[in-house]
């Protein structure tokens, strides 16, 4: 297993945000958190981070337990996330941008066959490399934020949103795109609202709702549950 | 608010036209003023020109602190003309008490003299710059983290509360002493004068009537002032650590997550802000020879002024608006009276504030999601 969650509580004042949520993920997988607007999909992903803390529970990574280390260290063990709404440094350039992405990395050589494999998954990136990273569109941020997070080498790539705000020709494409990053060794942790595509892509899948964990299975089991179908998938 | 509940001076300020006739009538005024100042007595006027330039570059090197912190956490930090006093205070005691700046002499006896002050010069300087430096890390670690995720208004009033600190902590007996101190110069002064050409003016001589002066002062304010920008300026565009202070002060959340130790960060910026300041402090105790424990308020409130007229958070604003301070506080004192340069300097923190609260190269507050 490389990532292991267990019963995790994740309060916001006296809200109950997480309430127990356990699952994993193995080495070279593409697992996937599915579920409605605040269900607890970003603070999962935020808790695994170490930007938010939980009350109880634990996060285990390669067998360690990373529940409270520091985030700086969490990346550099290889957790990096691409967060929600991309949140791209828009006052600086694309290639500074991906200078952060890297900013846990110390070996040059590395960080420069890493810039390359970025800009070959998203030449697009590469032509805009001196542009401001505010400048870019929705579609290019995205892969901006995704290239971004690959420049830290992660063992374990968490995508928060992908889809988010994107016509349907650029999700497609960015999804693509991910299952490449995942066909070259990067397991993936993807939440996601738009649960066609998710599960699509997705080896494995959880289903959240408020807070808890209600369902989990294969993609494809998912795809067919009726449950899921009615919920998620606007039923036919 | 409806249009009818404004009085004259709002609607003058607010309206769009009228707002922007006003300024330019004030601009025009200002110039008509100077220029007129300047046609009467054109060798007064650079003379003031000159002095204003020698102010505005230590101004500029106190509000880069200020705008660089505020940038990174929405901090006014008071305490930052305390920390230029502090470095004035170090290079007292170095020149003063330890001699450092003869110690380039003293192990190499057979440096050109000349080199041998520059070099003593500038390690006065570096020493300054290095324990203000670590006296910004500590008030940072010390007082400002623990409130990172506390109301802004704490900070702010921790920080007024730090300066007070360490002025009446530099007042005790046996820290600074509550008493104007004369400041020993590390290097001698050396004084010019242009007239159809620069001449040297010996020690003790008056200068022609009708000359420009200027010294060593001038000459080392501004190679120092330059190269220390020139020196930010790298920082903040090429380095590693530069770019995360900018990815910081635009998203700290997303920082943390790309692995960047924030508050390491936010340390650094701290250290670099306060290590400006103290060479601030020792070229305005060269220029201005006397130090006492209060000496940071005033240039720190104008330093503050120069970067919100620049536009807080804008480092090549806290520049621009150091050198217009620097201007606006030699020509009101010249041509008004002494007094007035800080009726004046105070005046354009309010017109700023009324007219373009985000000065002249600050973007308004931006949304964050």
């Amino acid at each position: 297993m490389l990532l292991e969650v267990k019963d995790l509580n994740v309060y916001y004042g006296a809200i109950h945000a997480l309430q127990g949520i356990s699952f994993y993920l193995n080495e070279g997988e593409i697992v996937t958190l599915i579920g409605a607007n605040g269900a607890g999909k970003s603070t999962t992903l935020n808790t695994i981070s170490g930007i938010l803390r939980p009350r109880s529970g634990q996060v285990f990574f390669e067998g360690k337990d990373i529940t409270f280390t520091p985030a700086e260290e969490i990346v550099r063990l290889g957790v990096c996330q691409s967060p929600e709404g991309r949140k791209i440094f828009a006052t600086l350039t694309v290639m500074e941008n991906l200078e952060m992405g890297a900013y846990t990395q110390n070996n040059k050589e590395e960080i420069q066959k890493n810039l390359e494999r970025v800009f070959r998954s998203f030449p697009r990136l590469k032509e805009r490399q001196n542009q401001l990273g505010g400048t870019l569109s929705g579609g290019e941020q995205q892969m901006l934020a995704i290239g971004r997070a690959l420049m830290s080498r992660p063992r374990l790539l968490l995508l928060d949103e992908p889809s988010m705000g994107l016509s349907p020709i650029l999700v497609e494409e960015i999804f693509n795109i991910i299952q490449e990053i995942n066909a070259q060794g990067t397991s993936i942790l993807l939440v996601e609202q738009n649960a066609q595509m998710a599960l699509s892509v997705a080896h494995r899948g959880y289903v959240l709702e408020t807070g808890k964990i209600v369902l989990e299975g294969d993609s494809n089991d998912l795809l067919h549950n009726p449950m899921v179908a009615k919920a998620y998938l606007g039923a036919h | 608010m409806n249009n009818e509940q404004l009085t004259l001076l709002q609607r003058i300020i607010k309206g769009k036209w009228i707002g922007k006739g006003f300024l330019a009538l004030l601009a025009l005024a200002v110039i008509w003023w100077v220029g007129g100042k300047a046609l009467q007595s054109p060798p007064l006027f650079f003379q003031q020109i000159i002095n204003g330039i020698q102010l505005g570059f230590v101004y500029a090197l106190i509000a880069l602190g200020y705008t660089m912190v505020y940038g990174i956490v929405r901090l006014i930090n008071f305490a930052h003309g305390d920390v230029f006093m502090f470095g004035a205070f170090v290079s007292f005691f170095s020149v003063s008490q330890f001699q450092l700046h003869l110690w380039p002499i003293k192990a190499l006896p057979s440096l050109p003299p000349a080199l041998g002050i520059v070099i003593g010069t500038l390690s006065v300087i570096l020493l300054s710059m290095v324990s203000c430096a670590i006296l910004a890390m500590t008030i940072e670690r010390i007082a400002y983290k623990p409130l990172r995720d506390a109301p802004r208004i704490s900070a702010l009033i921790t920080a007024i509360g730090v300066s007070f600190f360490l002025e009446y902590f530099g007042a005790l007996p046996f820290v600074f002493t509550p008493n104007f101190i004369t400041y020993k110069r590390p290097f001698d002064i050396v004084t010019w004068y242009i007239q159809g050409g620069i001449h040297r003016l010996e020690a003790g001589a008056e200068a022609p009537p009708g000359s420009v002066i200027f010294s060593n002062v001038l000459i080392i304010i501004i190679v120092v002032s330059i190269l220390l920008l020139v020196g930010l300026n790298y920082i903040v565009r090429q380095t590693k650590i530069g770019k995360a202070m900018r990815a910081t002060a635009y998203d700290k959340p997303t920082s943390r997550l790309m692995g960047i130790n924030v508050d390491g960060v936010i340390s650094t910026t701290f250290a670099i802000g306060a290590s400006l300041a103290g060479a601030a402090g020792v070229l305005y105790a060269t220029a201005y020879p006397q130090v006492v424990f209060w000496m940071g308020i005033i240039p720190g409130l104008k330093a503050f002024v120069a970067a919100v007229l620049g536009g807080i958070g804008s480092i090549p604003g806290a520049f621009v608006g150091a050198l217009i301070m620097g201007q606006a506080e030699v020509l009101s004192a010249g041509y008004i009276s002494t007094p007035m340069r800080d009726a004046v300097a105070f005046t354009i923190l309010i017109l700023v504030l009324l007219i373009r609260p985000t000065g002249i190269f600050g973007e308004p507050e931006r949304e964050k999601a």
